[in-house]
């Protein structure tokens, strides 16, 4: 049915574009986010009901069927799941948002005519493909199901070339025949290239290539937009190619290293440091009242937290313990790495969950001079984000990547479940300091033992 | 659409782009990340258009695959940030009533 005409669509369609930038607007500070959010949802339900009533639709009752089956599966995860799962949820989100562009594209290219056209459709099924093929390796690598390290194997850099090689000749063809044969055999490719490109970015580089490939799915949105001829899909993927690649970059200079040397390091074979074991040098560990007893004595205390607490679920208990510490009358900040956690800004939401204000939230580059008039640094569960040898050793993985500037700090306190080194794999220097007491077990056991000691002072 | 209005949209499309994120704070990085996500799971009214316009039932299934898939983005992103944002919270006001600075 086509209720609506051409000219309404378009407004409505303009109403609902202009909903997708105030959500993206509102995210400027966390007081009008929520809001922000709210208006974007709203957008894209005023979107979906103007295409229902414009476009001529056959097979509507089985089209509702489909939005209630992938709406009855999305919405629980979304409500259940844990913030420490976000990022493989994000990265699912966005690769089964590729894969729909890309089977769009495919399914439309019998309709397609003119060659920027069909150069659309060819650029939607690939870059749908990777961004589909190279969430799901970033989903099982975050959620350990194989390797956090890279995974390199000889002669990969040649199997690479060939298949985005093939890839572009294959594209090539479809555009000059629409033949659906060849397309098919590009959908293949592009997933192949989305496996290989993936594959050997290391753990803790993952966060990057989720950002990366949400702007990749972005622009597969967009050629889709114009594939079908439709404005909003245009803007709306437009907008988030664009911010995709904005953030991508922020994130890149976070860790001090370009996109390019995070998505093809592996390939040139540098990170030779990266295959440290633990070893058995000697460390000076403590218990539980020592370290209550270094903190509630403190001026000045600056928590630095980390993947490891939120695994261990003692966000909370840390919480908790900066509320008691600061009613003694310690000065208590936390400093957030801007990757602390599995991906930027994942720490600041575990945070928030467990009501910790975001002005007490510092960032890098704030609380980094602060550190040398700092009692007590107490690091939980981080690791990686503290580690010197990225300043200091040229061939680990992590080298140039800004760091927290824990060394600074009059005493470290780390707690540790062991000695296994962080996400990246590499060793620690810190750990072996005479500044630094280790305090081992899990996070949210030692944290609950600390604050009873420090109550009971 | 002609090749130069489109040329215009996209261009312009990316300068608001950038404008707007460049504003985004490094704390809410993670919702940023999720509701851009969310955004393009947008590409459900594109699959809505190819699965209305199909009369071969295994290429319907397909459409109906890809819609599920989109609808999954769309849904699944604008919830779970929500759920995100509804977290972060300022001082309480009886705790710190003259933070009236920032």
């Amino acid at each position: 049915m086509s209720i609506l005409s051409a000219e309404w669509t378009a407004l409505l369609y303009l109403a609902a574009a202009v909903c997708f930038i105030l959500a993206l607007k509102g995210l400027s500070s966390p007081r009008t986010a929520r809001r922000g959010n709210l208006i974007g949802a709203a957008g894209a339900t005023l979107a979906v009901i103007t295409v229902f009533l414009s476009a001529k639709l056959d097979n509507i009752p089985l089209i509702l069927l489909a939005i209630a089956v992938g709406s009855a599966i999305a919405a629980p995860i979304s409500r259940r799941v844990q913030m420490t799962q976000m990022p493989q949820l994000v990265a699912l989100f966005n690769g089964v948002g590729g894969g729909a562009a890309a089977l769009v594209a495919m399914l439309e290219l019998g309709h397609s005519e003119g060659p920027w056209v069909l150069v659309a459709v060819v650029f939607t099924m690939l870059v749908g493909a990777v961004s589909f093929a190279g969430s799901a390796i970033t989903v099982a690598k975050l959620q350990e199901l194989i390797t956090t390290r890279p995974v390199v194997f000889p002669g990969m850099k040649w199997v690479m070339t060939l298949a985005v090689v093939a890839a572009l000749v294959i594209g090539g063809v479809v555009v000059a025949t629409g033949s659906i044969g060849w397309a098919l055999l590009l959908l293949v490719l592009g997933l192949a290239v989305g496996l290989l490109l993936v594959l050997p970015v290391g753990g803790a580089d993952v966060p990057i290539v989720i950002s990366l490939l949400n702007a990749f799915t972005g622009l597969a949105v967009a050629a889709s937009g114009v594939v079908l001829d439709n404005v909003l899909l245009v803007v709306a993927g437009t907008l988030v190619g664009a911010s995709g690649t904005i953030l991508t970059r922020a994130m890149a200079s976070a860790m001090g290293r370009g996109v390019s040397g995070i998505m093809f390091g592996a390939f040139r074979g540098g990170s030779t440091a990266g295959s440290t074991t633990q070893s058995d040098r000697p460390v000076r560990s403590s218990n539980p009242e020592d370290v209550a007893v270094m903190l509630a004595y403190a001026q000045r205390v600056v928590i630095v937290p980390g993947y490891g607490l939120a695994v261990a679920q003692g966000q909370h208990t840390i919480a908790e313990l900066a509320t008691t510490l600061e009613a003694r009358g310690v000065d208590v900040a936390f400093a957030i790495h801007p990757v602390a956690g599995r991906m930027p800004g994942h720490m600041n939401v575990l945070l928030a969950e467990a009501n910790v204000p975001y002005e007490s939230l510092k960032e890098m580059a704030e609380v980094n001079p602060e550190f040398k008039n700092t009692d007590v640094v107490l690091v939980v569960g981080a690791n990686d984000v503290v580690n010197p040898a990225a300043k200091t050793s040229p061939g680990a993985p992590i080298y140039g990547m800004p760091i927290l500037e824990v060394e600074e700090g009059r005493q470290i306190v780390f707690l540790k479940r062991s000695m296994r080194p962080g996400f990246a794999g590499i060793e620690n220097e810190l750990l072996f300091d005479p500044k630094t007491t280790l305090l081992f077990g899990d996070a949210k056991d030692s944290l609950t033992k600390v604050l009873g000691a420090v109550n009971a002072l | 659409m002609d090749p130069i209005t489109l040329l215009t949209v996209i261009v312009l499309t990316v300068f608001v782009g950038f404008e707007v994120v460049s504003k985004v704070s490094s704390t809410l990085h993670t919702p940023l990340m999720s509701g851009a996500n969310a955004i393009h799971g947008i590409i459900l009214i594109g699959a809505i258009i190819v699965a209305g316009q199909l009369d071969d039932p295994w290429l319907i299934a397909v459409a109906l695959l890809a819609v599920a898939l989109a609808t999954a983005n769309l849904v699944g992103g604008f919830v779970v940030t929500d759920r995100m944002l509804g977290m972060f919270r300022g001082r309480k006001p009886a705790v710190t009533s003259k933070d009236t600075t920032k």
